[in-house]
């Protein structure tokens, strides 16, 4: 297991936290709250080693949509990058709403 | 079937399965009534399982709510199959075992409140091993204690079903709901396969599987009280109703005479299949004297 922490800037405050997604196969669970200050903060728990810089590119391309002031907590059990992206604007859409 | 060659019934169902366990705990409650206690915000997870290099769940696989079923209070604990195989730990154990205490704790103070259980399990965290094993006997206690005063009632939907210690837990639910889908049992295919050679058990035979731990036989041996369609409303209704009768007579667990009687009359030697099985065993219905 490793564990990879990222900061990015953010602009707006968040309404509510939002929690998606189970550890199981292939899937990842996202727990999204929000956080003081302008700066959004992401801290992985991933079962796979060694993709810091997939994780990176991943959250570098959600970070240019969202500007969120929020702490996000993603516990990963190998799902694709595809699947993380999913789950991420899942999460958003849940606090949004 | 209409005239369309589908069954509308079976497409517009909304299928329990396919929902992860904090959407069938939901499901089962009063719309509206359902609150989750020690969520995943609260962070009470694992401490065992990052130390051998497996990624934590925040709520530990193990989903406890609190609310009305059929207007009378009812906890619900439901556990994540999909989350290290709905496995039992130290954290996922205490916290179904606490919520059965406080429910028991509101019923002697005269609130009744019911309890389900969703088991989707294989039974004890291996990586885990010892605790699990102390939290399940906690757990069958809280369990005994708890349906002297309301029912409990254990639902296995599937599709992981309910095996190894936690079929102990669920042996001595007040009612067992299953659908076709689910499995229930002791032992599963694979560890009887490993333990006593393919000859005994083929685990790769998925028809001999679900004919000896599947659903269907579970109800027609008079192992479950109930044998449900993949509907949640169904399930739903299905839950209320067990809810609403109240604690049974007798336990299924407290049966020990005919239990034992029935197993001292099986003639082992000659190999039972699991339809001769069932036509010894038919109980539902059936004239025996319960005691």
């Amino acid at each position: 297991m490793e564990q990879i922490e990222f900061n990015y800037p953010a602009k707006r405050k968040v309404p509510k936290r939002a929690h998606v997604g189970v550890v199981g196969s292939g899937d990842l669970e996202v727990l999204l709250e929000p956080s003081e200050g302008e700066v959004a903060h992401v801290f992985i728990r991933t079962s796979v080693d060694g993709f810091r810089d997939t994780w990176k590119a991943v959250l570098d391309r959600f970070f240019t949509k969202y500007d969120g002031a929020v702490r996000i907590q993603i516990n990963d059990a190998g799902a694709t990058p595809g699947n993380v992206q999913l789950r991420l604007e899942q999460a958003v859409e849940v606090s949004d709403r | 079937m209409n005239d369309k060659g589908y069954n509308a019934n079976f497409i517009n169902r909304q299928s329990f399965i396919e929902l992860d366990a904090r959407e069938r705990a939901t499901a089962l409650f009063d719309a509206g009534t359902s609150r989750e206690l020690l969520g995943p915000f609260d962070r009470v997870e694992s401490p065992w399982l990052a130390m051998q290099g497996v990624t934590p769940q925040e709520d530990d696989g193990c989903v406890v709510m609190k609310g009305k079923i059929s207007g009378q209070a009812a906890v619900v604990v439901a556990l994540e199959g999909a989350f290290q195989g709905g496995s039992i730990g130290e954290v996922s154990g205490a916290k179904m075992t606490a919520a059965f205490d406080l429910a028991c704790a509101d019923n002697e103070r005269g609130i009744r409140t019911s309890a389900v259980m969703l088991l989707e399990t294989g039974g004890v965290r291996l990586q885990e091993a010892n605790l699990g094993l102390a939290t399940i006997a906690e757990l069958m206690g809280s369990i005994l204690a708890l349906r002297k005063f309301a029912p409990v009632i254990c639902l296995t939907a599937g599709t992981v079903g309910c095996f190894g210690g936690m079929s102990l837990a669920a042996g001595l639910a007040s009612y067992v709901v299953m659908t076709r889908e689910a499995r229930l049992g002791m032992n599963g295919p694979e560890v009887i396969e490993q333990e006593n050679g393919v000859e005994e058990f083929d685990s790769s035979d998925r028809e001999l599987i679900w004919a000896i731990h599947g659903g269907e036989q579970r109800y027609a041996t008079g192992l479950a009280d109930a044998l449900i369609d993949d509907d949640t409303l169904q399930i739903a209704d299905a839950i209320r109703r067990f809810v609403s009768m109240g604690v049974p007579a007798v336990h299924r667990s407290s049966q020990v005479a005919l239990y034992r009687n029935r197993i001292a009359k099986l003639d082992t030697s000659q190999q039972w299949d699991p339809k001769g099985f069932r036509a010894l065993w038919t109980t539902n219905g059936s004239s025996e004297e319960k005691r």
